[in-house]
């Protein structure tokens, strides 16, 4: 027990750090499995990290109801981002919400200029957040969408997330309309992604726009291709294994990054599926 | 129900792939649709479906105008059809592509509707957790009908179901699309060979440079000096 | 002023055009986003970095760097995306793997060179005379920077539209399988494209690093993006366009600057990008000009 509580002790951020990431890797998860490249994860993340943090100093609400306004309005943004882009695919989609996600970056910027009062805190960003999104906090927020996306996946609204992402016309033929659901899905990723915004930052002391820039989005896509676009449980493995490894091969020093890009290369070259064609056959299952 | 198209007209960049076409598509029995190549035997199927867009006319089930509702709205309507190219969900298990096909039906499949849609497609106990696109050929064909019989639809189109069948396939395949119309259903049926269209249609209807060049029995459709006219070149052993 | 920010622009334009074809090359030819250009953008600035420490001519350095990073973008190629070519793996896959890749040279070049800023030993020659002319003020280097992006670009176009390999590389940007029935060594064009495309962005990234004197790790990565807005605005494969919607790139941020616009400078350029893909997908100067060049 002892020991436990010595390796919680030692490890306490970085465990922290893999919930949160998790919840980010899901919240990707959701819109890739409507097979849109979205890649404004990050956006959605920050906005719902500067929400919580400045009603949580400026207006000292509690850490629930914080991350409650943040997850309400990053699923707003997601909604909306939805509409303009709905008739973009693939690639264009890709750099279409990259773009949104510099925008936001550099709103985050300088929203404290334009309104000539401390908001966002510019480029040098926003410290003294209140730690309070503790391990179980994470966990139990991370335990929460789990379930959520479990009984998600149960109803029509799974199927019709599959049928869009396999083939948009024959989706269409069947009756799936399919706007709604890529509308959908994405503010559904945009909730999520701001639930992970909002716990990253009350688990940060403090939060700068370059947190929530094309990096951290590519690392969120690194972490879902790696655990397979396509599944829910392939996704938190990503994260964590990914999250996990840098620590584990610290020895390399500069060079430990180089592990990621080899693994998401080895990832895409060999087991295209990621890590969820392990204990997933050949056909994936969609049951009601 | 019956579907009822009057006067359809589709343009394609200036060009008509279809022109005053009038058919009707009446339950219990199946329909033909012939013609050479690139008559516009499928954008009829497109336009009915929504995915082309009609320059002209109007498209009527059991009298209420379905021209113009966008295609998953149609869908819903109660018309289902199979593709020429086979469209299913070929990553996904066969289990549910039927859901799919049920996917604008309330409730869910039962088990035993699930047997009963594969037993009238013709592929009677498969593998329900196969996937879908790892399915032998003909059975890819049938799990598109079963698919598309789970929507309960009132109107079936059957895009080329036969192409790439072998000679014994396709005559089991008149008799899986002749139950599926005498459980009720209006089907139209486009084919190229004329043995499975005298043998599973009722009456046929012959395009030509998208307008209709003939219509009756598949025998009197079969004498018309105007379609084995149609058919020379394309082909004319085809009505042998 | 107006004068002076105008050719402020020009000089940074010809930068953002010299990257940008490269990386409109790769789109138009195999349809896939390439987006380690940027790393082999910063790895060839690093090259010349060292080439010129070790006391190497700064023509030749740069000569040398950029024949690297096109060797780099071959490698690119046969690692990331030739194996997915050949399973018909779409146009994503591939833009996940050259984020791979993108990584690992990332990590290389932090390995080697750590993350502190470098800057070029010309002994005296980096920032070169000031030359006035009229309302205007520039640097000989500055002039040097922008003749060497506009002589490489006139290079590309006369390869594309005069030589065996410019004809070859169009007609599989056409269509790759009649090119192949045509005769056409597919790998080898393909090759050949990768070299051209990572030697342009290498240049770009060396020029950058002289512009400013100063090589770092993360130097690759505004321009990556901005390299997007570059290419939306000239239409995805469009050479011609890369190179005009670079210019029209440069003259948007120096006159942003100008009208004491900087801090929102980015929101401006991605902005008009988000709107013309949601409005004009295929850019200002058409989808496939590259094809029909």
């Amino acid at each position: 027990m002892n020991a436990l509580i010595d390796f919680y002790a030692k490890h306490s951020r970085l465990i922290d750090q893999i919930g949160v990431n998790a919840i980010l890797a899901l919240s990707l998860s959701v819109s890739l499995q409507a097979g849109q490249l979205a890649l404004a994860q990050a956006a959605f993340m920050g906005i719902a990290a500067y929400v919580s943090a400045i009603l949580a100093m400026n207006a000292h609400w509690p850490l629930l109801a914080t991350i409650a306004a943040a997850m309400l309005v990053s699923t707003a943004v997601a909604m909306l981002l939805a509409l303009p882009v709905r008739r973009l695919r693939g690639v264009f989609l890709a750099i279409a919400t990259i773009g949104f996600g510099e925008i936001v970056r550099v709103f985050a910027n300088n929203l404290d200029a334009l309104f000539h009062r401390t908001l966002t805190g510019g480029a040098e960003g926003l410290s003294g957040i209140p730690n309070d999104a503790t391990t179980p906090v994470i966990y139990g927020s991370l335990a929460l969408v789990a379930i959520a996306l479990y009984l998600l996946s149960r109803t029509k609204f799974a199927l019709a997330v599959a049928l869009v992402r396999e083939d948009e016309h024959a989706a269409r033929g069947v009756g799936v309309d399919v706007g709604s659901i890529r509308m959908l899905s994405l503010a559904l990723g945009g909730a999520i992604a701001g639930l992970g915004g909002a716990l990253y930052a009350h688990a940060s002391f403090f939060i700068t726009p370059t947190d929530f820039g094309f990096a951290r989005m590519e690392q969120i896509l690194v972490w879902c291709v790696v655990g397979g676009v396509t599944s829910p449980l392939g996704a938190v493995l990503g994260a964590t294994l990914l999250s996990i490894l840098p620590e584990v091969i610290r020895f390399l020093a500069d060079y430990r990054e180089i592990t990621n890009g080899i693994i998401l290369l080895a990832v895409i070259l060999f087991a295209p599926g990621g890590l969820a064609s392990f204990w997933r056959g050949g056909a994936v299952r969609v049951r009601l | 129900m019956s579907l009822v198209l009057e006067n359809i007209g589709v343009r394609y960049g200036g060009v008509d792939a279809l022109r005053g076409v009038s058919l009707t598509v009446e339950p219990n029995r199946v329909l033909g649709l012939i013609g050479p190549n690139g008559a516009g035997k499928t954008t009829l199927v497109n336009a009915t479906t929504g995915l082309a867009q009609l320059a002209s006319g109007r498209i009527a089930l059991d009298g209420n105008r379905i021209d113009g509702l966008a295609p998953h709205r149609i869908a819903r309507t109660g018309i289902a059809r199979t593709y020429q190219n086979i469209r299913l969900f070929g990553a996904l298990d066969v289990h549910a592509n039927l859901a799919a096909g049920a996917y604008a039906r309330p409730g869910r499949l039962s088990d035993a509707e699930i047997g009963t849609l594969l037993e009238r497609a013709g592929i009677p106990g498969a593998d329900l957790s196969a996937r879908a696109g790892s399915l032998p050929y003909g059975d890819q064909r049938r799990l598109e009908i079963a698919r598309a019989l789970a929507s309960a639809p009132a109107v079936l189109m059957l895009d080329e179901p036969a192409a790439g069948m072998n000679p014994s396939e396709t005559t089991r395949l008149v008799e899986t699309i002749r139950a599926i119309a005498a459980s009720g259903i209006a089907v139209l049926l486009i084919e190229h060979d004329m043995t499975l269209v005298r043998a599973a249609c009722d009456s046929v209807v012959v395009l030509n440079f998208g307008e209709v060049i003939a219509r009756g029995t598949p025998s009197e459709v079969g004498r018309d000096p105007v379609v084995v006219e149609a058919y020379l070149g394309t082909g004319a052993e085809a009505l042998a | 002023m107006i004068a002076q920010q105008l050719l402020n622009g020009l000089f940074l334009g010809a930068v953002y055009a010299l990257f940008a074809v490269g990386y409109t090359l790769v789109f138009g030819v195999l349809d896939i986003l390439n987006l380690a250009h940027a790393a082999i953008f910063t790895a060839a600035a690093f090259a010349a970095y060292s080439l010129v420490a070790a006391g190497v001519p700064l023509p030749l350095a740069f000569l040398i760097a950029a024949v690297m990073a096109g060797i780099i973008g071959i490698l690119l190629d046969r690692v990331a995306f030739a194996p997915l070519r050949a399973r018909n793996a779409g146009t994503l896959v591939p833009l996940i793997s050259s984020i791979g890749v993108a990584i690992i040279i990332g990590a290389i070049l932090r390995g080697i060179y750590g993350v502190d800023e470098r800057h070029f030993t010309l002994g005296g020659v980096d920032t070169g005379t000031t030359i006035h002319a009229g309302p205007v003020t520039f640097t000989s280097v500055e002039v040097a920077i922008f003749l060497a992006a506009i002589a490489l670009m006139v290079g590309l176009s006369w390869i594309l539209r005069a030589t065996t390999l410019g004809r070859r590389i169009r007609a599989v940007a056409e269509d790759r399988i009649a090119a192949a029935l045509l005769g056409v060594d597919l790998e080898r064009t393909i090759a050949a494209t990768f070299f051209i495309a990572s030697s342009l962005g290498g240049a770009a990234g060396i020029l950058t690093g002289l512009e400013y004197n100063s090589v770092t790790l993360d130097m690759g990565g505004p321009i990556e993006l901005k390299g997007l807005a570059v290419i939306i605005l000239g239409g995805m494969g469009s050479v011609t366009g890369a190179v005009i919607g670079g210019f029209i790139l440069g003259a948007v941020e120096t006159l942003a600057v100008a009208k004491g616009l900087s801090s929102w400078r980015d929101a401006i350029v991605f902005g008009v990008m988000f709107a013309l893909l949601v409005l004009r997908p295929t850019g200002l100067f058409g989808k496939r000009a590259l094809r029909a060049a």
